[in-house]
């Protein structure tokens, strides 16, 4: 859709630009382009701009850029025009751009100013850490000064949204889980015909580390993330703020149930997949590698201590302890932007599944150092 | 008439940004008080200092003869159920409808009956001009104006002496902002309320305010009543309110 004209005139030592029409800027790049590839050199040049009915900014823009190219280099230019309102955009454009102050550059950092600038963040965000660990547990000593603010109605909320509701997903996840690695570790038993210690290996591996991770991670994806997004909602809506100019403080009223629920339901959830795991490898063990259910919970009760049981649930509290306060502790580090409620919900899941792979390391360390 | 709020010497920095040097001003009982400024002068933070959302580096501020910089968590406590806040976009509690919203506090801080609260719940909600069916709305299915006057309806739960309003016009179309300013009179005559409020909008100054405080370059350029303030020589007030006179 071109609705103006580009006229090159060469006479003698005289370039004519005419522009006819209608000049906006869809069609300045074309003309930019006309205009370079003029071989003569002029000593004048005529923009001629009689019939031309509309000029918009960036054309004039345009125009200034060309007299200005062509007076940097010694050669008169001249503007015709009759018509008022060119005129007037003209000088609009010319009063505005006069002064010639470069936009204010962006400062440009080298590697090693970024690389220390992002190493100062995550120190700064890691002792932000630190001072929402000392609130809380100034929030939690107060909790078991005074059992009355402690808050039933919240706690049973949260333990039902986060825990209760995501049974079902642990179940069947940790079923999956138990069907596969019985699975993959029956065919190589079968090899050897050591059927039977599928049950020593499913017991141990599952009561004690298989369980609590994949609870926790679960957890940490679904409940984690939620916290992280329902919080940092709640600060950009001013909410967290209407609260405290309420007098409600949100460590007691948001931060306190959700660790409380969770640190309550993990254990629970990861009973529940204790029992879905080892179900999904016995139903692997007698269907594929002969061994009777019967027969399978005997040798487990035989082979396996209770004790492997107890390490896998008291990392439970820990971990739900974990999950809840870095995610609410994401939550409260939203900024104002919406981006930053993304990021932080990444966050949120990426470190507390960390934390807990750490957790869980130390506690390995630990428990076999004990003996257990 | 005493003063209900003092600010003196107040000092706020940011990382290197020093947004008040040195502010001074009183506000007394009964008045309505009105907290302007060009933008990013840091009015809004000055109020959310005086809620206790925000710290400030040197000075002071005293509510109700408390001293905010040396205050302990007890008497903060007593604070917060002195006051109410309403904040630009309202803040309502999303996960309550309105009448839980309104009810919060009675329920949290008081061990009225639940047939009391709904009365008082009931008043409020007329007094801030409210339908009484709206009472179980959800915040998201309600309007800029219904949120605003809802959470005013929370600011007041708790008969509250003296009332922060950030903005409380900005967002609303012209006839509801008037209506806004009547009910704010009509509330400070009703209540014998205290309103502090930061505001930009030139009608609802003209029509509401007592006396205010204009902020700019990080200490206050004015402080006093409406009729005085066409002589200041201030660059931002010759500005903002000789072009309306």
């Amino acid at each position: 859709m071109q609705r103006s004209e580009l006229k090159i005139v060469e006479k003698e030592q005289e370039l004519v630009l005419r522009f006819v029409g209608e000049l906006d800027l869809y069609a300045l790049t074309e003309y930019e382009k006309r205009i370079a590839k003029v071989q003569m050199v002029p000593k004048r040049v005529i923009i001629d701009l009689l019939e031309l009915r509309f000029l918009d900014t960036a054309a004039a823009l345009f125009l200034l850029q060309i007299e200005q190219g062509f007076l940097s280099e010694d050669v008169c230019v001249a503007f015709r025009i009759k018509k008022q309102s060119l005129q007037e955009t003209l000088h609009l454009v010319k009063s505005y751009t006069t002064s010639k102050k470069q936009l204010p550059q962006k400062s440009k950092k080298t590697a090693l100013g970024l690389l220390g600038d992002s190493v100062w963040k995550n120190y700064r965000g890691f002792l932000d850490f630190l001072a929402f660990l000392g609130l809380l547990f100034y929030a939690k000593l107060q909790y078991l000064l005074s059992y009355k603010s402690i808050r039933y109605k919240e706690i049973l909320f949260e333990m039902n949204e986060s825990a209760i509701k995501a049974l079902f997903i642990v179940s069947v996840t940790s079923f999956l889980i138990g069907v596969v690695v019985a699975y993959q570790s029956a065919y190589q038993l079968k090899i050897y015909g050591a059927n039977i210690f599928i049950v020593d290996m499913l017991g141990l591996s599952i009561l004690r580390e298989l369980s609590p991770l994949i609870t926790a991670i679960i957890i940490a994806g679904r409940s984690g993330s939620a916290y992280t997004a329902q919080i940092g909602a709640m600060k950009i809506t001013e909410e967290l703020d209407a609260m405290r100019t309420m007098g409600f403080d949100p460590f007691r009223f948001l931060v306190m149930p959700r660790i409380i629920a969770l640190m309550i339901m993990m254990p629970v959830l990861i009973f529940i997949s204790d029992m879905m795991a080892l179900f999904g490898g016995m139903i692997v063990s007698s269907t594929y590698l002969d061994i009777s259910s019967t027969l399978f919970i005997e040798r487990f009760s035989t082979v396996i201590d209770i004790k492997h049981f107890f390490v896998g649930i008291v990392k439970g509290p820990f971990f739900g302890f974990l999950i809840a306060s870095i995610a609410i502790h994401r939550g409260l580090r939203v900024q104002n932007d919406t981006q930053s409620i993304g990021i932080n919900t990444t966050k949120s899941v990426v470190e507390s599944i960390f934390a807990v792979i750490v957790c869980d390391a130390i506690f390995s360390i630990f428990f076999t150092n004990l003996g257990i | 008439m005493g003063s209900i709020i003092e600010v003196r010497d107040l000092v706020t920095v940011f990382d290197d940004n020093i947004v008040h040097d040195g502010l001074h001003l009183t506000i007394n009982e009964g008045e309505i008080y009105g907290l302007l400024g060009p933008s990013g002068c840091g009015k809004s933070t000055l109020m959310r200092e005086m809620v206790m959302l925000q710290k400030f580096q040197g000075g002071d501020i005293e509510i109700f003869g408390q001293s905010l910089a040396t205050i302990s968590p007890k008497e903060s406590q007593a604070l917060y159920q002195k006051w109410g806040v309403l904040f630009q976009a309202g803040a309502l509690f999303t996960s309550l409808n309105l009448y839980e919203n309104i009810a919060l506090a009675l329920r949290e801080y008081t061990d009225l009956s639940e047939n009391m609260i709904r009365d008082i719940v009931k008043f409020k909600l007329s007094i801030v001009g409210l339908k009484q069916s709206d009472a179980f709305l959800y915040p998201s299915q309600m309007s800029g104006g219904m949120k605003k006057k809802g959470a005013l309806a929370r600011a007041l739960s708790m008969d509250p002496k003296l009332l922060f309003l950030d903005e409380p016009t900005s967002g609303l179309d012209p006839i509801s902002a008037r209506e806004f300013d009547s009910l704010i009179l009509k509330l400070r005559s009703l209540l014998g309320l205290s309103i502090v409020m930061v505001s930009h909008d030139l009608r609802s100054i003209y029509d509401t305010l007592d006396r205010l405080a204009v902020i700019d370059d990080k200490k206050i350029a004015y402080e006093g009543t409406l009729d005085m303030i066409e002589r200041e020589k201030s660059e931002f007030i010759q500005r903002f309110f000789k072009g309306k006179i």
